[in-house]
């Protein structure tokens, strides 16, 4: 392995774990804001990539329209989700307001196949963006994914600045924790409220704009992305922006760098003999062989199989060892 | 005298007409329609009931033993995210209670295995009412070997005849020394793996394979480290049989990084991928399948161009439906039954002309039809045309595929080690 592939493949991780992020972001302050957690997120991801592709692609604009007036659609519809259906369905209770964004989720997905076609829609990179920005030996790395990173990044600081630095962020800071005080004190909630979902659904549709080229456009994406967001924002703990940037970014680079690694039980295996110098028929054998005997399962076990379960099983542990996730504060 | 004669026949076609019933057969397609492999599952449904329409409804039935029979297919959603054998055999039995007598199913092959494994159960508690499985798509070499049974017939060409095809292009490209390969981890994705690695073996013992990499189906978000290790190994191949999403998320990484080696697939064609690929798959990917070949027939023309009039943004993806459907609908006339272990005996070792140019020989030992194969290229020049002109692309893209090479009858004399039962 040389330094050029280690290094491309630490940028891409940079660049996954930060399009987690600003999926994760919306959803993680929708969380500690309202108490819900929107089982439709990530459908508002998967509606970014369809918009943009809409107005880039088959109207023929260009993406650098898209990218900033798709958000705006997608942060609109998301308030009125807020304002016409979560709030009035708040009433009925936290049970409620689960089946509300579930229900959403599979109206958004049906709504999306009915409209656009179930197929894989042709949704690519600007063409500005199509070469790459620098070569690392036979290694290169897409100056598009340089763009997802300088996105993300200022989207993070951004959001910093807002919620530290500002009026508007103190207060949403303080709706956070103690909703019932903002109000005596005379600020509007239910409308601090309804502007963080549509924040937060905004980001989301961003991040599906700037990810969505490099996967597949489809109604599946949404359900693809889901679970990871929900170990994010259960990892970095609920409600904690800082929490899910550090989570995203866990997750991002070590998925990646499983998924670029070539270790397997067997691999090890062949390492540890040759170096003690021990001769063994059995690995001789071709894969397919191999992948017969009886132990074939574990001894072919790849790092492409943990890195997929790695996630859940991160969550798993952390929910064991420290509930309120990495730098979550709440006990409960 | 001639008056009264004629008026006897009169009545006597008039009781026959009243006597001919009409028979409704109904066909259950169980495959995914939700979640990420939903298109290809929607795509063959569509096939299956245009293909309905064109051989048997349309013409106002076909004659079985004096029965007007007409097909009606309905879809069941076989998936709960992914394909999964449970759901699957349990719409199975939903399909069954409502009065289905054929199962249509093909996408994975560990539905499709646990679905013939369902069906010979299920016939052998109800032996007097059976129920065929025809498999237009799953294409693990088990089902027609070891794990063979009666009641399943598969229209495509297995894993193996398929990899034979591929595996004697790639033999004779002297500029290939390294294959990588690259597939999704269960029966069929292991499958593709040990074919290549074991006919490569024998036809191109001087081929090394640099990689080997099996990825869970359906979950893999990137594929460009996988794109970016085939470009480390400095294969001069890529040999995948991944499909539907996985095909997609595997094509757009390996394009962008530019590989600029041969990249030779099982599916990447139609539902978007097509389109998707465009210019930049042009010379890269090729695909081995069935299909129309070099020079499609007028009729095959003819079917397309209707099935495009009537479908115009979808696709004929998997054209061995056309066979399946076909065949099925002759082995019904053939046995002057619809029963289904009737049908299952006139099917085995049928001859049948396909409208794809191609003769189907459906093997009696295994059940396993033989066929034309066919390495396609993506390609935007020199497609051949339907017959209102438009060529024979996907997506309506204007690529689409190209066959370069034909093996006719392909692995004909394959070897099986099936072991019929037969009832």
């Amino acid at each position: 392995m040389d330094w050029g592939f280690i290094t491309v493949t630490l940028l891409d991780g940079l660049a996954r774990g930060l399009y987690y992020f600003l999926v994760s972001a919306g959803l993680t302050l929708i969380f500690s804001m309202m108490g819900v957690l929107n089982f439709a997120h990530a459908s508002f991801f998967m509606l970014g990539g369809y918009f943009a592709y809409i107005i880039a692609q088959e109207w023929g604009l260009s993406f650098w329209i898209a990218l900033p007036v798709v958000p705006l659609i997608i942060g609109a519809l998301g308030m009125v989700v807020e304002r016409y259906g979560l709030r009035h369905v708040h009433k009925f209770g936290h049970v409620a307001e689960l089946i509300f964004t579930f229900g959403l989720a599979f109206l958004i997905q049906e709504f999306v196949k009915l409209v656009f076609g179930s197929d894989t829609k042709p949704y690519v990179k600007p063409e500005l963006l199509t070469g790459s920005l620098f070569t690392i030996g036979d290694q290169s790395f897409g100056s598009y994914r340089a763009f997802m990173i300088l996105v993300s990044i200022s989207i993070f600081i951004g959001l910093y600045l807002l919620l530290t630095r500002t009026r508007v962020g103190i207060i949403i800071q303080a709706a956070l924790t103690h909703p019932n005080t903002v109000s005596n004190l005379g600020h509007n909630v239910p409308l601090i409220f309804m502007s963080v979902f549509g924040v937060g659904t905004a980001l989301a549709a961003l991040a599906g704009i700037i990810a969505l080229p490099t996967d597949a456009l489809q109604p599946g994406a949404a359900a693809r992305l889901g679970p990871i967001i929900f170990v994010i924002i259960v990892v970095g703990g609920l409600g904690s922006l800082n929490g899910a940037l550090v989570a995203s970014m866990i997750i991002g680079i070590l998925t990646t760098i499983f998924d670029a690694s070539q270790l397997s039980v067997i691999n090890v295996m062949e390492a540890v003999t040759n170096m003690l110098g021990i001769e063994w028929s059995l690995l001789e054998r071709p894969t397919y062989e191999l992948r017969r005997l009886m132990v074939g399962d574990l001894i072919m076990m790849s790092t492409k199989q943990v890195g997929a379960l790695f996630p859940y099983l991160l969550m798993v542990l952390i929910l064991i060892f420290r509930p309120q996730g990495l730098l979550g504060k709440r006990e409960s | 005298m001639k008056k009264i004669l004629m008026a006897a026949a009169a009545a006597v076609f008039a009781v026959s007409g009243a006597a001919s019933a009409e028979t409704t057969v109904k066909l259950a397609f169980i495959d995914a329609l939700s979640g990420p492999f939903a298109l290809t599952g929607e795509r063959g449904l569509q096939n299956f009931k245009f293909a309905a329409d064109y051989f048997v409804n349309n013409q106002g039935g076909i004659d079985v033993g004096g029965e007007n029979v007409k097909f009606e297919i309905v879809g069941y959603d076989g998936a709960e995210g992914f394909p999964s054998p449970k759901k699957s055999t349990l719409q199975a039995e939903k399909a069954l209670g409502a009065g289905a007598t054929y199962i249509l199913q093909g996408n994975s092959s560990g539905v499709a295995t646990a679905m013939s494994d369902f069906v010979a159960k299920h016939n052998r508690r109800n032996s007097d009412n059976p129920v065929v499985f025809i498999n237009y798509a799953a294409v693990v070499p088990a089902l027609t070997n070891e794990l063979c049974n009666f009641w399943h017939f598969r229209f495509d060409a297995h894993a193996d005849i398929k990899m034979e095809a591929l595996t004697d292009v790639i033999a004779a490209n002297e500029s290939v020394k390294t294959v990588y390969l690259i597939g999704q981890d269960y029966s069929f994705g292991q499958a593709v793996a040990a074919g290549a690695e074991r006919m490569l073996a024998a036809k191109r013992p001087d081929i090394e394979i640099v990689g080997n990499e099996l990825h869970p189906i359906g979950q893999v978000q990137d594929f460009t480290p996988y794109a970016r290790n085939v470009k480390a190994s400095g294969a001069d191949a890529l040999i995948t049989g991944n499909w539907g999403g996985d095909m997609v998320g595997l094509g757009k990484a390996v394009l962008e990084a530019d590989l600029g080696i041969p990249v030779y697939t099982y599916y990447a064609a139609a539902d978007g991928i097509t389109g998707l690929f465009g210019e930049a798959g042009v010379g890269i990917i090729s695909q081995v399948t069935e299909g129309w070949g070099p020079n499609p027939t007028e009729e095959f023309q003819a079917y397309h161009a209707a099935y495009k009039a009537e479908l115009p943004d979808s696709d004929i993806n998997q054209p061995r439906i056309i066979n399946a459907v076909g065949m099925l609908a002759q082995a019904m006339q053939d046995a002057g039954s619809t029963n289904p272990k009737d049908v299952a005996y006139a099917l085995e070792n049928m001859e049948y002309e396909s409208m794809l140019g191609t003769k189907v020989f459906m093997r009696g030992d295994d059940h396993q039809a033989f066929q034309n194969v066919y390495i396609m290229t993506h390609t935007n020049e020199g497609l051949p045309t339907n017959s209102e002109g438009a060529p024979l692309d996907f997506d309506n893209s204007g690529y689409g595929p190209l066959a370069t090479s034909t093996v006719e009858m392909a692995s004909m004399g394959i070897e099986t080690t099936c072991e019929m039962e037969r009832p």
